[in-house]
């Protein structure tokens, strides 16, 4: 279990990271979305005692990290795959992790082969891995302790579709064996098809938290028929608002009563579907707000 | 939507396992040690220490007079590569941390930093021990020869060196280790651990008002009578001093500095 309270982060007066608050529960995985720059890093870095907090704290499993005695057993963390020695070995980069926390050194082999990085990779030294590679290395780091916990900074960046495929079944499983999960990403995309909860940050403090299919359902319904006007027509009749969108129309209902309206006036529909608008355009806001700031700079 | 899996009949969540250690200093120094030798830049450094080692010998062989084929002849010299070389593993190995960015995870397996130094500072110490060994193989090697091929090749020795080439190489090494701690950047740490000592040794025999300071804060006129002999009480007193300035100093701030420092 994580518990972040209250965590804050100031550099000089800019606020990377302002009281933010959350907590991820054993068997679950935890998206932490927001665009670049968000405070997603810091706020990680932060919960691994590699960054100190101007205010606030976190625990992991009850206790600050730093007090964790050995701390690669209870937490996987990857932080940033491309922290890594280039002159060293992939073989070489866990052996010495197995070796700090002493795991039995045939666990080295075992979590190459599960993150699926082969002999001959692993024979490799880090300098000649693609960003794929280190991602995956990355992982085998984390899982290398059997820990309960996961942490992990974007570590979806650099993998293909098949390995991001991949990487959502090993989190789920981990998940569903009771352990703890909480990974950041920049993407909406990447993280709902696997987290059960989310926490979006921007600007240095959360603006939505809650379980995924509340947050993704509070848009609506999203309904399409080729005879735009009767559905506007019918809608009416049956007394839903209902708003432009790019493809069709949001109605502020749930489907079944679009559906109804629908087939109450005899319009035929192509589409019917939640909206994920709310919390696709919360997240399509805070992006943008971001890269108007970059473009001002 | 998404639909979620259903939990499988293996859904038990693993059990806390007990008697969770941390790592020993023991360990940890072990995994420093092993952390010297396992890049190309640390096990090229350290080949190369040993072939200029064996290369001194070697050309003494050929080209010193024979009388000077003593065992004392061929250790003195074979340690002086070392001592300029050694500090700089002793940097790589506190610097690569951070150029290198691994920092990263060896802070996050070992949040307690203060012990990943103490293990990294003991890690070089065993190094420089390491070294005086080497040199106490090469120049036997060298007096083997040369009895073998010449008439030199004479034994005497004075253990009072053997104690004085173990605080050299232990003193510089720790240097090194100072000035990475301090400087916490390769180029940065190696440049000024190779370069001011030199410049203080120059303006202290250029400035008349510094020659005074400069017997007591120049380690390398402080650090001299190791090679001769016993020292005196004098001159131990003038080496504690430049070592607590060049040494002690560094570590100490290097160590404050690591341990706030933000792991990024």
């Amino acid at each position: 279990m994580i518990s972040v309270e209250h965590l804050s982060k100031r550099y000089g007066r800019h606020s990377a990271v302002d009281d933010v608050s959350f907590r991820c529960e054993p068997g679950t995985v935890t998206g932490f979305l927001g665009p670049n720059g968000a405070g997603k890093s810091t706020t990680l870095r932060m919960i691994c005692g590699l960054t100190p907090p101007t205010a606030g704290g976190a625990t992991v499993d009850g206790r600050p990290y730093r007090q964790l005695a050995n701390p690669g057993r209870e937490v996987g963390v990857l932080l940033d795959a491309s922290a890594q020695h280039a002159g060293r070995t992939g073989r070489e980069a866990l052996a010495v992790a197995a070796y700090t926390m002493g795991v039995d050194r045939r666990e080295v082999g075992a979590k190459l082969e599960q993150v699926g990085l082969d002999a001959a990779a692993a024979k490799r030294r880090v300098r000649a891995y693609s960003l794929g590679m280190r991602q995956r290395l990355g992982l085998a780091l984390a899982l290398l302790g059997d820990p309960r916990v996961l942490i992990l900074d974007e570590p979806a960046n650099g993998l293909d579709p098949e390995g991001i495929f991949w990487m959502r079944g090993l989190l789920r499983d981990f998940a569903d064996r009771g352990g703890t999960v909480l990974l950041s990403s920049h993407l909406l995309r990447e993280v709902e098809a696997v987290a059960d909860r989310l926490v979006v940050i921007g600007g240095g403090r959360i603006v939505a938290q809650g379980d995924k299919t509340e947050l993704l359902a509070g848009g609506g319904t999203m309904v399409r028929a080729r005879d735009v006007g009767a559905l506007r027509r019918a809608l009416d009749a049956a007394g839903l608002a209902a708003t432009d969108a790019a493809d069709g129309l949001v109605v502020r209902a749930d489907g079944e009563a679009v559906g109804q309206a629908a087939v109450d006036a005899g319009v035929a529909l192509t589409e019917l579907r939640p909206a994920s608008g709310g919390l696709e355009q919360l997240f399509l806001t805070l992006t943008a707000a971001e890269s108007t700031r970059e473009a001002d700079k | 939507m998404t639909t979620t899996t259903a939990p499988t009949a293996s859904a038990v969540a693993p059990q806390r396992r007990p008697g969770l250690r941390r790592p020993s200093l023991l360990r940890l120094t072990g995994v420093e040690l092993r952390k010297l030798t396992d890049t190309r830049a640390g096990l090229w450094l350290l080949i190369t220490i040993g072939l200029t080692t064996a290369a001194i010998v070697v050309l003494q062989l050929i080209y010193a007079n024979e009388a000077d084929h003593t065992f004392v002849n061929f250790f003195v010299p074979s340690m002086l590569p070392v001592g300029v070389l050694l500090p700089v593993l002793g940097i790589l190995s506190i610097t690569s941390e951070w150029s290198q960015r691994t920092a990263l995870s060896t802070y996050a397996l070992v949040p307690r930093r203060e012990r990943v130094v103490a293990a990294k500072l003991a890690a070089v110490v065993v190094a420089a021990l390491a070294s005086v060994l080497a040199s106490l193989a090469v120049a036997a090697a060298g007096t083997l020869v040369a009895g073998a091929i010449g008439d030199g090749g004479g034994w005497r020795f004075d253990e009072s060196l053997l104690l004085n080439a173990v605080i050299f190489q232990v003193a510089n090494v720790l240097m090194g280790a100072g000035f990475g701690l301090l400087l916490l950047n390769t180029p940065l740490a190696v440049v000024s651990y190779l370069l001011l000592p030199t410049v203080w040794s120059i303006l202290g025999e250029l400035v008349p008002g510094l020659r005074g300071p400069a017997g007591w804060l120049d380690t390398g006129r402080t650090m001299e009578p190791l090679f001769t002999g016993e020292l005196t009480a004098g001159q131990w007193g003038r080496l504690a001093v430049s070592l607590l300035v060049w040494l002690a100093v560094p570590v100490l701030a290097g160590l404050v500095r690591t341990l706030r420092r933000e792991v990024a």
